[in-house]
């Protein structure tokens, strides 16, 4: 029986021949690895892989399907999705549908059966780069020209595309096992978080903290977050460059200097530096996994943490700015947290909400409202 | 936190012999960690009890006891060496116990020991079952309900509350030694007594059941900042009721969502915290209700195990040298991952392919036994493959078994449908296999998964293989499309050649003139984010291979496989030293093997290492992209031996002893005829393809006659035969005779001594390594019986006979590197029984004992040195013995019994050394396990034949002041011979209370018996028994017996010196 076809092909001109599975058609975007081993669903629902198609390096994917409770977000996001082999079955009490299903549901095109070993190689050597799937009877070399013609994500504001249009409150605490998402503590703060694509878990954690959330859409003013009368403010994780959203800046740099306290993380961390004038920089290929080691520098402890950043911010560029790096990544010495030398502001660039990856950094939203409650003494 | 400055000098226990349930994998952690502790510069002092062990090398350490495992030798080493501090969580269960016990003494204390990597308090908290489950209560996670019991009638308490099954555990052991299912209040008390005599401190658990949920284990390390790391998580595909070390085990696990995931490895932090063990790997296993993901916490290692080892190799991630560092103060952090360099070892390896684990059992060696998998471990090696898939790592890590099969096929008679749905509903060492035929006999995923509770996600993966089998059967197709399908799902050529109905050679062909070639991926911790730079490579079928052969000149070493009886860690042993003497030699050492047990496949070891099967298949692989100078096939026992002939057929060149030599002293007539031509002697024997020819050559040789099967290896299926009737009956239970396979029939030489030697040869010179008399007469397998070097009772004139004939034959048979050969002397004729032109089971034992390491010269002498370049010569005269003797797996499996023959059943071996025969020989029963008695009651009961040499043995002991007990017969011989004995019963009788209740009664400490040939055993069979089951000291044979009493006698003279190899060796030189 003849197979069906797919080809991945990236800018610099490689191509990989595949086997097509969720939605076929053809799809564009940077091609990113991820070496987390679990946590599949919560990578697709992540809305900052807006713009990028994903290989995940495990080879085996979708082995526990999909279910309700793991998205991160409202839908999947990642622009196409590559894994060695895409489990037919879903084998889990809690899933409601294979993965294949998912993403043809959603539209969503995955490639497997590549060397995606080859691919990580190929993008770790050569830097991530844009890529199209094609899936079908297609000319690789057709393919490789549109992935060459695809813009990138320097200076992209990709953002819009996932934020909300309107702000929310959110109500939904911590995943228990037995009772699902559990109903919130009783709320001592508000905080305001804009959503520039923000991941359910962030949310989740910060109400366990004791913090009732509005979300606001990443184009809200700092006026209009103001009139919420917030706590505290939350910037949240998002897609593309942090360079792609200055009017997010700008708000955040209004609030900022206003004294508000606040929590970065991701792209909140780089909109963050960026506001208070540090300059970001393009990683070669990024963070795209679950087990990074960071020191936090305070307490000379390592934290295995869950990461998914193509940009970093230059810790040369911080000190000027009033920052100092509170935590490093001991894999390749980049600067993974920030803090205000005056301001009640922090932020890391990896994800302390996890989901997917290790919970060792919760600790940092209970830092988060230890700064609300000092703020709040003052 | 960098290293401690305030130890110098740091003790070390090993796991003394191979055992199931502790085998190899802890020479590979101890190994490790001399290596990393002497590199920090700490003073090491390493005890075992293991010759085969890597560890025990002189190099290793800088002092090394090969001495008992027992809490009173530790004391007097640590009295001699007043080491600062001692790390007990490298060596096994052994190592560990011994250290509580070191504690409870206190020794520690004494002499100002303190315990690096885990306190006593850990140690405690993490083995008393009791304790555990307090802690994991403090820290709010759950556990099967459960209860203590010290006695049956606490255990029927608890089991009011957890019902049945009960899952029975005892505290303090390994390998799941003395638990059991208990089904039923019958089965109950027999396995709460059993359990209670197994637990060192006689607590048992008896828990609720949750058989069928799934099984995992996390590896875990902390350092002393309190940093964590999960370095592997496990899933097992045998859901829980079977031991993990006899369950396929698959690493990364499989089926867990990242929530999950997760909420297991909050769990293992929490609990690696709550128990307190302060640096160093752990091993913790859960149980997952598939149903609801309800996790309950079934037991925490708080050592190095089986399990990493396994992780270690699994991810590139050297937990126990990691876990040595860490104990010497540093953290985490400030270690480096050695294959990527630049990152540090403070981070959670991820990998990009998936992991199998597949154990290997020796059930053929124990027919009687229960093959029933249960919640006590019974397997004694294992294979483990790496795939990208878990359909190819599963496919190749069954061909690694060594049972040669080429993949999932079913080689038996298929059962009916009834019988295979009791193969897959009662765990079972050939599941797997049954597995596979019930898909093709169509059973459901739905049915199978209810049978089995295995999850579907692995039956899913299975049903693509077979699926893919019988569409490729029906109709085999051999375009490039599908081949390239079928090796990427891991099929191997000759599997496919089987399913096709043509020879393996021509799948081959087609496939390569396809251009499918498989291509070879490092092992790198990080799933290729970061430049490796250790070549630890696996095959699969992909795009890209990113491993180029160097441009350095190269040999390529096969190693031995997976652990199995006759075949075990003296064979990586020599494995590894190979390769040690390739590197010195500055050779690049390729190192191709498949048991994640062992040192040989640390990639520390080689050069290169391919984790790869050891099949034609997967060598030639290999060696067509390697193009190395050759393959050396002598250390790694049969398995790569097995190979030499058809490698050279492809065009690969054999190094050392040519395959012809090899196939003249393998095969039958051509080494009569050697044999003939060198004037030497051999058991007069003969070959039958019938029961009636078989009858005519016995009738002809005269009885008792030795039978085998011919093309079984290790001694497999051979017995002694002492008449005609039983004769017939074996040709018919076990000969499976056909015109290909004759079966071989030997005179057995009765009351022969035997003799191995084992030498080194360069095609002109010859050097004897050592020439070992076996204490145990011929007819037990060389490999069962103890033995001593120098031999403690042959003549100087019949030794210099037997070097004259190692010579004579080495040179006839142009051996280029070690030969083995087995002698027997009767009434002053030297037989030769065997010749095994490689590395023998005995050469780490004669290294040890003589302070040379064979394995290396014979790589030198391999490589083309001759025997005069290496600056060594023959070592003769040692000034003290050293005593071989072997351990055996019997308390592991009820209903076999325990009587030595030619069929080798022993899973590992101890050496004691001694200034005499005694004193060595009594240190060897000490390591095996063996307390002899100081005095107390001795069980004699012989067979005819020894009644005459038991009267000396019982006077001996009556004038060392133990009292006789005897059964009829034997009593009577020395009650006539004037010494005191009381009669006893035998079971037979039917008098209470017999023997068998007074050994159960603690009453007697000795027992000596010889059973009378065939059926006749059946009467003392279960004196036999209960004498393993009581741990009573016990001798089956008169030799063994005679030697015990000299062991005794000076047990009774003298404290037990120790001392350290180096030492010995200094006396050498001068
Ligand atoms: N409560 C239980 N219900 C079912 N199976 C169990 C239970 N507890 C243990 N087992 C099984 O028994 C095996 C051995 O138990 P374990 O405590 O791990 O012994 P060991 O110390 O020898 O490793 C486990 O691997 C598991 O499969
Ligand atoms: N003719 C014989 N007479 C007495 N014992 C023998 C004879 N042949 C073999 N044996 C015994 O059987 C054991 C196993 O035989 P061997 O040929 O060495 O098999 P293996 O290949 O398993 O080592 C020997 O170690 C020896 O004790
Ligand atoms: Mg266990
Ligand atoms: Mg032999």
């Amino acid at each position: 029986m003849p197979r069906e076809r797919a080809v991945l092909a990236l800018a610099d001109g490689r191509v990989f021949e595949g086997e097509p599975f969720g939605a076929r058609g053809e799809t564009v975007g940077e091609v990113v690895f991820n070496t987390a081993m679990s946590g599949y669903q919560e990578v697709l629902t992540d809305p900052s892989y807006k713009g990028q198609i994903v290989c995940m390096t495990y080879p085996h994917i979708g082995n526990t399907g999909v279910n309700e409770e793991d998205p991160e977000s409202r839908r999947p996001w990642a622009e196409g999705f590559v894994v060695r082999e895409a489990s037919p079955v879903a084998s889990s009490w809690r899933a409601t549908a294979t993965l294949d299903a998912y993403l043809r549901g959603h539209g969503i095109v995955g490639i497997q059966g590549i060397d995606t070993r080859a691919l990580t190689r190929h993008l770790r050597d050569h830097g991530a780069q844009e890529g199209v799937i094609a899936t079908g009877d297609v000319d690789p070399r057709a393919v490789v020209a549109k992935a060459k013609a695809s813009p990138g994500l320097l200076g992209r504001d990709l953002v819009k595309e996932v934020t909300c249009q309107a702000p929310y409150a959110w109500g939904e605490s911590a995943w228990r096992l037995g009772e699902g998402y559990t109903a919130p503590p009783p709320a001592r703060f508000h905080v305001v978080a804009y959503d520039s694509g923000i991941k359910r878990n962030i949310l989740r954690q910060l109400t366990a903290e004791g913090c009732r959330l509005t979300v606001v859409p990443a184009f809200a003013s700092a006026d209009e977050v103001l009139a919420l009368a917030p706590d505290g403010l939350f910037l949240a994780n998002g897609p593309g460059d942090p360079e792609g959203v200055p009017y997010l800046t700008e708000s955040v740099r209004r609030l900022v200097e206003r004294g508000l306290p606040t929590f970065g993380i991701c792209l909140g961390h780089q909109i963050l530096a960026l506001a208070l004038g540090a300059r970001t920089f393009k990683l070669p290929f990024g963070h795209h996994g679950a087990n990074h080691p960071v020191k936090d520098l305070g307490t000379g402890r390592v934290e295995i943490t869950s990461q998914n950043h193509g940009f970093a911010v230059d810790p040369d560029s911080c000190a000027a700015a009033g920052l100092e790096v509170t935590h490093v990544n001991l894999n390749d010495g980049t600067c993974e947290g920030l803090r205000h030398r005056s301001l009640p502001v922090f932020a890391v660039q990896y994800h302390p909400e996890a989901a997917p990856g290790p919970h060792d950094s919760h600790y940092l939203f209970r830092r988060f409202v230890e700064l609300l409650t000092q703020s709040r003494g003052r | 936190m960098p290293k401690r400055t305030d130890i110098r000098k740091i003790l070390l226990i090993g796991s003394g012999p191979i055992v199931i349930g502790q085998a190899c994998e802890f020479d590979y952690s101890g190994t490790q960690a001399c290596k990393a502790l002497r590199e920090e510069g700490f003073e090491v002092v390493l005890v075992n009890s293991n010759p085969a062990t890597i560890m025990t090398d002189p190099e290793m350490a800088d002092r090394t006891y090969i001495e008992p495992l027992t809490p009173e030798v530790l004391e007097r080493i640590i009295a001699v060496e007043r080491p600062d501090a001692l790390l007990p969580t490298l060596g096994g269960q052994t190592g560990l116990n011994l250290a509580v016990a070191l504690a409870d003494r206190g020794v520690l204390e004494r002499f100002g020991v303190e315990l690096i990597g885990a306190k006593i308090e850990a140690i405690r908290k993490a083995e008393d079952r009791e304790l555990f489950k307090a802690a994991m209560q403090r820290i709010g996670l759950e556990l099967p309900r459960s209860g203590y019991a010290r006695s049956v009638e606490q255990a029927r308490e608890v089991v009011r509350d957890v019902g049945y099954p009960a899952i029975i555990r005892p505290s303090f052991t390994l390998g799941g030694t003395g638990g059991s299912i208990a089904w039923n209040p019958d089965e109950l008390e027999g396995a709460i007594r059993w359990g209670l005599q197994q637990s060192p401190v006689g607590q048992v658990l008896v828990e609720e059941s949750v058989v069928g949920w799934k099984e995992f284990e996390l590896e875990v390390m902390r350092d002393l900042r309190d940093n964590v790391v999960i370095v592997c998580s496990i899933e097992n595909f045998d859901p829980m009721g079977v031991h993990t070390g006899d369950s396929i085990t698959v690493a990364p696990a499989q089926t867990l969502t990242d929530k999950e995931y997760q909420l297991m490895r909050d769990a293992a932090l929490a609990i690696i915290r709550e128990i307190g063990v302060e640096t160093g790997g752990s091993n913790i296993q859960f149980a997952v209700n598939p149903a609801d993901g309800r996790l309950v916490v079934i037991e925490m290692n708080p050592r190095v195990s089986r399990s990493s080892a396994l992780a270690s190799k699994a991810t590139g991630f050297p937990i126990a040298k990691i876990a040595a560092k860490l104990a010497a103060g540093y953290a985490l952090d400030e270690l480096r991952n050695d294959i990527t360099r630049e990152t540090p070892a403070s981070f959670e390896p991820t990998i990009d392919y998936c992991v199998v684990k597949i154990p290997r059992w020796a059930f053929e060696k124990f027919p009687e036994a229960d093959q029933t998998l249960t919640t006590q471990m019974k397997s004694v090696g294992e294979v483990m493959a790496i795939g990208r898939t878990f359909k190819e790592a599963l496919q190749k890590a069954v061909r690694s078994l060594e049972q040669d099969r080429a993949g999932l096929g079913l080689d038996r008679p298929p059962p009916d449908l009834e019988t295979l749905r009791d193969r897959l509903r009662v765990p079972n060492p050939d599941r797997l296999l049954y597995l596979a035929e019930a898909m093709r006999r169509g059973l459901t995923r739905e049915e199978i998964a209810g049978l089995t509770r295995i999850d579907p996600w692995f039956l899913a993966q299975m049903e693509e293989l077979i699926a893919f089998e019988e569409a490729f059967r029906q109709a085999p197709d051999l375009s490039r499309e599908t081949l390239r399908r079928a090796k990427r799902l891991g099929f191997s050529d000759r599997r496919l050649g089987e399913l096709a109905g043509r020879p393996e050679a021509e799948l081959r062909q087609a496939r390569l003139a396809h251009g499918i070639r498989v291509t070879f991926k490092v092992v790198d911790t990080c799933a290729a984010e970061f430049v490796a730079h250790t070549p630890y490579l696996y095959s699969t079928y992909e795009e890209e291979d990113e491993a180029p052969p160097t441009a350095r000149p190269k040999v390529v070493i096969l190693g031995s496989g997976p652990n199995r009886i006759g075949q075990g860690i003296e064979f990586d042993y020599a494995c590894v030293h190979a390769a040690f003497a390739l590197r010195e030699a500055g050779v690049e050492a390729i190192m191709v093997n498949c048991n994640p047990e062992t040192v040989s496949t640390d990639y520390d070891t080689s050069d290169r290492l391919y984790f790869e099967p050891l099949t034609l298949e997967d060598v030639l692989n290999i060696v067509e992209k390697e193009q190395p100078l050759g393959v050396i096939v002598q250390f790694g026992g049969q398995t790569p031996l097995k190979l030499a002939v058809p490698l050279e057929r492809a065009g690969v060149r054999i190094l050392g002893t040519s395959p012809d030599a090899i196939d003249r002293a393998e095969d039958r007539e051509r080494f009569a005829d050697l044999l003939r031509k060198l004037g030497l002697q051999q058991p007069p024997n003969g070959s039958a393809r019938s029961a009636d020819e078989a009858v005519r050559i016995a009738d002809t040789l005269g009885y008792p006659v030795l039978v085998r099967p011919s093309y079984v290896l290790g001694g497999r299926a051979m017995e002694v035969v002492y008449e005609e009737a039983r004769l017939r009956e074996w040709m018919r239970e076990s000969a499976h005779v056909s015109p290909d396979h004759p079966i071989l029939i030997d005179k057995f030489l009765e009351d022969a001594l035997e003799i191995d030697v084992d030498a080194l040869c360069d095609g002109q010179d010859v050097l004897i390594g050592g020439v070992m008399e076996h204490i145990e007469k011929a007819g037990i397998h060389s490999g069962d019986s103890a033995c001593a070097l120098p031999p403690y009772s042959i003549g100087d004139d019949q030794v210099e006979r037997l070097r004259t004939q190692t010579r004579a034959l080495a040179l006839e048979l142009g051996v280029v590197g070690l030969l083995n050969i087995q002698f027997a002397i009767k009434s002053d004729t030297i037989y030769v029984l065997e010749v095994n032109p490689r590395a023998s089971r005995t050469v780490p034992f004669v290294s040890k004992a003589i302070g040379l390491p064979l394995a290396k010269l014979a790589t030198r002498v391999v490589l083309g040195a001759r025997i005069a370049e290496l600056g060594v010569r023959e070592v003769s005269d040692l000034p003290y013995v050293s005593v071989k003797e072997a351990v055996f797996p019997f308390v592991k499996f009820p209903g076999v019994d325990v009587i030595l023959g030619p069929e080798m059943r022993s899973t590992g071996e101890v050496m004691g050394i001694g200034r005499e025969f005694r004193t060595a020989y009594l240190k060897s029963q000490l390591a095996a396990g063996s307390t002899l008695p100081r005095g107390g009651k001795a069980f004699l009961s012989v067979r005819n034949r020894d009644k005459r040499a038991i009267v000396n043995i019982g006077r001996n002991l009556a004038e060392m002041g133990f009292r006789l007990v005897a059964t009829r017969g034997t009593a009577k011989v020395l009650e006539r011979h004037g010494l005191a004995v009381d009669a006893v019963h035998k079971v037979a009788e039917g008098w209470r209370p017999n023997i068998v209740d007074f050994m159960k009664q603690g009453e007697i400490a000795l027992v000596i018996n010889t059973p009378e040939d065939g059926r006749a055993r059946k009467d003392s069979y279960l004196i036999r028994r209960t004498a393993v089951m009581q741990n009573i000291p016990y001798y089956t044979t008169m030799d063994g017996a005679q030697a015990a009493l000299e062991a005794i006698e000076a047990q009774r003279t003298g404290v037990l010196e120790v001392q350290p190899l180096q030492a010995y060796y200094e006396g050498l030189k001068t």
